[in-house]
């Protein structure tokens, strides 16, 4: 198997008229963090999508182990997991449960470790209380819970640190190290610094 | 040297310019051949031994109904193709598409209530090729709403892409079910639009007729594509430059 | 502190992977549990279908053999604007939250998974609206003979309304106010269902073999369940786009 890297080729996107991103290339290798910056509207949600596959670029290429992710695109998402802006929780369902149905259609996890999970950010006390009456700090907190349980090789996070206060800030420089320390590789879209997370690349997006 | 010519047309530059070139080798033809047809359909064929004058309405009638379906079927497989293949430009094809195709569902519907009117005594009848033009005219326009109703032009042509194909797959079984429920309520045949036996004198100018419709589509196709590209491609440099020659 | 398993080690007691199959039947159980904490939303579309269903002998005559008449017509009318009414909930709330997306996103078929949506979608409105059909077509006059035929052929037509409306439902996700265009792409597709069940009923009413209409109602629901849900998909990853 070859070695976890993810590479951008020339990466060229519209949204309608706007030429969002430009030509965009790196080259990340295995158990390395790459930061992207840039001011709001420069591109950075563009990008991780287009790195998850679920955007087009008009131009241009991602590679993951090598191979084109076109290629083989369903299994290039099973082995990545993608955190958006909102936390992808149903608010009816309790915080176990929502792991469980999220994490579930991809992996069989045990109870056992999915009380674990959530134990690493903090949140064992909420497990059976309803998303709907957690702060959006908490809820941050288990979908924190759900990326690590997928037990995948490359992250992809959109502003991981919403919500968080400054101890959560660390969790996540901690998480992500801990994926990288597995031989993983983390993308994260930051707005402020993240205390504790070592980022080898960083990737400065101008609107 | 075959994928070259595909591969050109897709690029709106090409097809705009190509689109200008070819509009008056259609736009002639068409006006030469629907006055024909016209000539020979309202003058010069004889009037039918069953519906008197009232048949002539049909060189407008079943032309319109045709064109209707055929523009359906182009909109669909071009929606098809940029879809498939992410070709912008078809898009635009199938995006121009949609109305004419409406227009001629217009048509069809008016004229057939027109031709039923002095056969029925009223202006509408349940037949089965009428509701199928009705059913057809709704497609037509949800197509066109769904377009309108997403802002971002990448997803309003996608999806209305999914949309195109969907109707077209459902087109024939709409047309069957429609046929086997007029053909439940037997209604004698005179409520019927019948197309009366044609003498070659008749089949002539409709022919004409048909041909010239479908120039003409090809034709205004062009023009309404020069405008779409217009419209899509505004923020791009080589249009400011086409637009200066 | 608990350690979490590696990216690439094995430990298959704790983590083992999911067949399309099982995620599709994960997804299945979810939304009927999200269902059935939220109850009151499922009555919805059952009083609406009540409801228009007394327009028409309102509307046109309280006696019986007249309704009897119309009884075919007028149960699918209503029932095919109550299922439009239930629509608008299949994708919206998994849109709106992003779980869609991490369907999209989670390796498995994503038509698998719409199935099992509109699956669920159908066991919680399709369903009960065709068990509630029998009352409605006794309101409407039909002999207490042709009930079981017309629960038969409710069950087939909504099992095919409910698929072509996930098309029109994930072509209009996140479209500000869809309602009214969703019913205008979902009704044209949907009147072949509605012919051939509104048939399937006058045959019931009449007493005659139901064999015939109830097959074409079946073959519709056969093409249904094999191109709506990837017609359904795309347009789901469209709108993701």
């Amino acid at each position: 198997m070859s070695p976890n890297t993810l590479e951008a080729e020339n990466l060229h996107l519209w949204r309608g008229e706007r030429h969002v991103l430009r030509g965009v290339g790196f080259c990340l290798p295995a158990g390395q963090c790459l930061k992207l910056t840039g001011a709001n509207g420069a591109g950075k949600t563009s990008l991780l999508r287009t790195l998850a596959g679920l955007m087009y670029p008009e131009e241009g290429r991602v590679r993951f182990r090598g191979a084109d992710v076109r290629e083989d695109l369903r299994g290039f998402q099973g082995s990545l997991a993608y955190l958006g802006h909102e936390p992808p929780l149903k608010a009816d369902l309790t915080a176990r449960e929502n792991l469980r149905y999220w994490i579930g259609t991809r992996r069989r996890v045990s109870d056992a470790l999915l009380g674990a999970s959530l134990a690493r950010v903090g949140a064992e006390d909420l497990s059976e209380r309803l998303v709907r009456t957690l702060s959006a700090g908490q809820r941050r907190r288990v979908a924190l819970a759900g990326l690590s349980l997928c037990a995948v090789p490359l992250w992809l996070l959109d502003e991981p640190a919403t919500n968080l206060d400054t101890e959560g800030q660390g969790l996540v420089g901690s998480l992500i190290a801990e994926q990288l320390a597995r031989g993983g590789l983390a993308v994260a879209a930051v707005h402020h610094e993240l205390p504790g997370l070592a980022a080898q690349h960083h990737l400065e997006l101008a609107a | 040297m075959n994928f070259v010519w595909f591969h050109r047309l897709g690029s709106p530059p090409y097809v705009y310019a190509l689109a200008q070139r070819l509009t008056p080798w259609l736009a002639w033809p068409a006006a030469l051949l629907i006055l024909a047809g016209l000539w020979g359909g309202l003058v010069l064929a004889p009037p039918d031994y069953q519906q008197g004058d009232g048949f002539r309405i049909i060189y407008v009638h079943a032309p319109s109904a045709w064109m209707s379906l055929m523009v359906y079927t182009s909109m669909a497989v071009s929606a098809a193709v940029g879809l498939i293949w992410r070709i912008k430009v078809a898009h635009a094809v199938a995006a121009a598409c949609a109305p004419i195709g409406a227009s001629f569902t217009l048509a069809a519907l008016v004229t057939g209530s027109l031709w039923g009117q002095p056969m029925w005594g009223t202006y509408w009848q349940w037949d089965p090729r009428l509701t199928s033009e009705l059913v057809l005219l709704f497609l037509y326009l949800g197509y066109m709403g769904l377009r309108a109703g997403i802002e971002d032009t990448q997803r309003a042509d996608r999806a209305s892409a999914v949309l195109a194909v969907v109707g077209v797959v459902n087109v024939p079984v709409i047309h069957y079910s429609v046929t086997w429920w007029n053909s439940l309520h037997q209604a004698p045949s005179v409520m019927r639009l019948a197309k009366p036996s044609m003498a070659p004198a008749m089949l002539v100018p409709l022919l004409m007729m048909l041909a010239g419709f479908t120039l003409f589509f090809g034709a205004v196709l062009l023009v309404r594509l020069r405008a779409e590209i217009l419209a899509r491609e505004r923020a791009n440099p080589w249009l400011k430059e086409a637009l200066a020659r | 502190m608990t350690t979490l398993p590696d990216a690439g080690a094995a430990h298959a007691a704790d983590v083992s992977p999911v067949t399309s199959f099982g995620a599709a039947s994960l997804a299945l159980r979810r939304d009927l549990t999200l269902a059935f904490r939220k109850p009151a939303q499922l009555i919805q579309p059952l009083a609406f279908f009540a409801l228009v269903t007394m327009l028409f002998p309102l509307a046109i005559s309280p006696e019986l053999s007249q309704l009897r008449q119309v009884a075919p017509g007028a149960l699918w009318a209503a029932a095919l604007l109550a299922s439009l009414l239930a629509l608008e909930f299949l994708f919206r709330d998994d849109s709106q939250d992003g779980t869609l997306e991490q369907y999209a996103l989670s390796g498995q078929s994503l038509t698998a998974l719409i199935f099992a949506k509109t699956l669920a979608h159908w066991l919680l409105t399709g369903l009960p609206l065709a068990l509630m059909a029998p009352l409605a077509a006794i309101a409407l006059g039909a002999p207490n003979s042709s009930l079981a035929g017309i629960i038969a052929a409710v069950v087939l037509g909504s099992v095919t309304l409910s698929l072509i409306g996930s098309i029109g439902a994930a072509l209009t996700l996140n479209i500000k106010r869809s309602s009214v265009l969703l019913s205008l792409l979902t009704l044209p597709l949907s009147l072949p269902v509605l012919i051939f069940g509104a048939r399937a009923t006058q045959v019931a009413i009449g007493g005659g073999s139901l064999v015939a209409p109830l097959e074409l109602l079946a073959a519709l629901a056969v093409l249904g369940v094999t191109l709506a849900p990837l017609a359904a998909g795309a347009a789901v990853r469209i709108s993701l786009e």
